[in-house]
């Protein structure tokens, strides 16, 4: 087991005939993902990589049986590639895509909301099940399968936490990235719910940043529903207010969304906090240690 | 990306937001004259730069406030001189101010009550909402902590926009004259339209009043655009005042990479916004201060790099660097390679602490050890924050 992908996913690539859709496909093929086809509009009839493209995603999915679809159409088309997606129902949309309009997701997030599908992202990246599946522009190979649960909403920054739980003999069981803008699909909360779920998952390890309350909504749902072990890491306690660090939902604005803040509720949920970059892994290891 | 209180009150007049009329002004002469133009009793004078706060703010070295009431048009320009070339200094700014470069002279009007209202992306609802309060051109924030219940919210659907109920419903809150909320219904829609068609991330007017005769007006204007919509609104793009915008900044902007500065003594050069910021807070962590964040992004090339580098050398504060990279799609010999590069090209008179992790990591290494730049390596985070923060005290 494992939460969202797993070794039968059937995944296309939105977006498969641009140059860094074509590069992440190949990428994910080599990992082993099950890549069954691709989508741009007016180039149905190519091959990428082997993999046949199709006109709509409709025709894609009802040619290969695809589950999930993995979202790299530039911005100004990005939202109207997700609700494509939506339309035709594929199960779980990864929008990779960094730069969409916060007004276009507004849009869309309702949209997603009332489907049967599950949105992960814009601007995340992707989601990996260790050894089965990887969506995404992740490393692969920093990843060992295992049973900590992995969430967050910055890309260099899991990588770095996986490398630590790897390197400390702790595999995980999947790894989300939640995506670094204001609006996103799935939240820590969706995703939390999901591994209190899952078998697989014994641990969960949260990457939070500065900006929005995010942080403080799953530490309010660990306090109520989550029974495993917990640690999280904010990044951003140095920042200054009114300054966007790189994410646009990276901001401290109206005194809200500071690491402190955020701290202080993580840790009133007892969660155990990964003082620095650094301690992640070791935080890990910590929180397992004291539900045991 | 942000623009001037003039410049959000054309936009706002263009969307039939009321608003009143005002000229700009570069010198005192030009604001004796808009006074002169203008023809109302008394006139507003004020400092136009990217930050709030200006009423209370104050021109370094005098008592000369951001915002102050011109009866004649000798004291408007007797203010606009008090004002103009002059480091405005306020709660937004920072202790270093900000310089005016120009003045807006704005009609008076009856004033019979100040209230706040705000437009922004709410996260938790996914939607944009109108905020507003009875607590006009006061510090929001203050209000927002101490007294929440005085801040009403309505959140709305883009493209349904504001509904005319919810427009009344909030004027009725604020205590607002049924006569005028006809007038209200049509400001508190008028500025959700503006919003949603110009991808603004923020409007705030603080304070917007109600009039003697019972209609509303617009008497500040904060607006803030997404920067990531700005590609559909060339017109507002068009708006940008550089001279308001820190110049390595615009800079880093040109090349692609993400840079804000900070008043620290060590640089950074990182992958990732997440990653970057971590990286700031375990250099404070070990007693470093951060000279700035700096994202050079997933798939930054050897003259990106190396602009980035350039970047953080031109500022005088910094006495190190730490570069922190964790390969992903970026390959660690990109930027060892990178580095190499830019040590002839620019050349490095400070410290450099490396740490490298992840994609080609050994190669990486490989390439920066047979070099004959003098770098310090690093294993790990902790390692590499020590290191750069005890080059320093060497």
């Amino acid at each position: 087991m494992s939460i969202l992908v797993d070794r039968n996913t059937r995944v296309i690539c939105q977006g498969i005939t641009g140059k860094v859709g074509e590069f992440h496909t190949r990428g994910c093929l080599e990992y082993g993902t099950r890549m069954v086809g691709g989508v741009t509009p007016g180039k149905g009839g190519e091959k990428i990589a082997d993999l046949p493209v199709f006109d709509t995603v409709a025709e894609a999915r009802d040619a290969t049986g695809a589950n999930a679809t993995m979202i790299f159409v530039p911005p100004p088309f990005a939202a109207d590639a997700i609700l494509e997606a939506v339309a035709a129902e594929v199960d779980l949309v990864i929008a990779i895509t960094e730069g969409i309009p916060v007004l276009d997701m507004a849009r869309v997030l309702p949209v997603v909301e009332n489907s049967k599908s599950v949105l992960v992202g814009p601007n995340c990246p992707g989601v990996i099940t260790p050894g089965q599946c990887k969506i995404g522009i992740m490393p692969g190979y920093i990843h060992t399968p295992g049973n900590i649960g992995v969430m967050s909403r910055s890309g260099t920054l899991t990588y770095e936490a996986v490398w630590q739980l790897t390197q400390l003999g702790h595999g995980q069981s999947t790894c989300v990235g939640l995506g670094g803008d204001p609006l996103v699909g799935s939240s820590f909360i969706d995703i939390l719910a999901l591994f209190e779920k899952d078998p697989e998952t014994q641990a969960i390890l949260m990457m939070g940043e500065i900006g929005g309350s995010a942080e403080e909504e799953a530490a309010a749902f660990v306090k109520e529903h989550v029974t495993k072990p917990v640690a999280a890491f904010i990044a951003g306690r140095t920042a200054p207010p009114g300054k966007r660090m790189g994410h646009a939902g990276a901001i401290i604005s109206g005194g809200k969304g500071t690491a402190e803040a955020k701290l202080e509720a993580l840790r009133d949920a007892g969660i155990e906090i990964a003082e620095t970059p650094a301690d992640m892994g070791a935080a890990m290891v910590r929180a397992i240690q004291q539900k045991n | 990306m942000k623009i001037h209180e003039f410049q959000a009150k054309e936009l706002l007049r263009a969307a039939d937001v009321p608003v009143l009329d005002g000229k700009i002004a570069r010198t005192p002469e030009e604001a004796s004259l808009a006074f002169q133009t203008l023809g109302t009793p008394v006139c507003a004078v004020k400092a136009q730069i990217h930050a709030g706060g200006r009423g209370k703010g104050s021109v370094k070295g005098s008592q000369q406030r951001g915002v102050e009431l011109a009866k004649s048009a000798d004291e408007a320009a007797r203010i606009a001189h008090g004002l103009l070339n002059k480091t405005l200094v306020t709660i937004q700014t920072g202790p270093e101010g900000q310089v005016v470069r120009q003045v807006f002279i704005e009609s008076g009007c009856d004033i019979k009550q100040e209230l706040y209202c705000a437009i922004l992306v709410d996260r938790a609802a996914g939607s944009p909402v109108l905020i507003a309060s009875t607590a006009g051109g006061m510090d929001i924030e203050e209000v927002a902590a101490k007294t929440p219940e005085l801040i009403l919210s309505e959140p709305f659907d883009p493209d349904r926009g504001l509904g005319a109920y919810q427009a009344r419903l909030m004027a009725s809150k604020l205590g607002l004259p049924t006569a005028s909320w006809r007038h209200a219904v049509q400001f508190f829609q008028a500025l959700c339209r503006a919003f949603v068609s110009l991808d603004a991330s923020l409007l705030e007017i603080n304070p917007f009043v109600l009039t003697g005769d019972g209609t509303l007006v617009a008497l500040d204007a904060k607006m803030t655009f997404d920067d990531n919509a700005l590609f559909r609104h060339k017109s507002v793009l068009s708006l940008r005042d550089e001279s308001e915008e820190e110049p390595a900044e615009i800079r880093a902007a040109a090349a692609g990479l993400s840079y804000v500065k900070l008043n620290g003594e060590i640089g950074c050069l990182v992958n990732g916004a997440g990653l970057a910021m971590s990286t700031m807070d375990l250099v404070k962590f070990h007693g470093g201060e951060p000279a700035n964040f700096l994202d050079v992004g997933g798939g930054a090339n050897v003259e990106q790099v190396t602009e980035a580098f350039r970047i953080i050398l031109s500022d005088s504060n910094v006495k190190a660097i730490l570069v922190n990279i964790f390969g992903g799609i970026m390959r660690c010999t990109t930027i060892a390679n990178a580095l190499v590069e830019a040590s002839k090209t620019v050349g490095f008179t400070v410290p450099l602490v490396v740490r490298l992790e992840g994609t080609e990591v050994e190669d990486g290494k490989k390439i920066l050890a047979s070099s004959d730049t003098s770098i310090i390596t690093a294993d790990g985070l902790t390692d590499a924050a020590q290191k750069v923060v005890e080059s320093i005290k060497a």
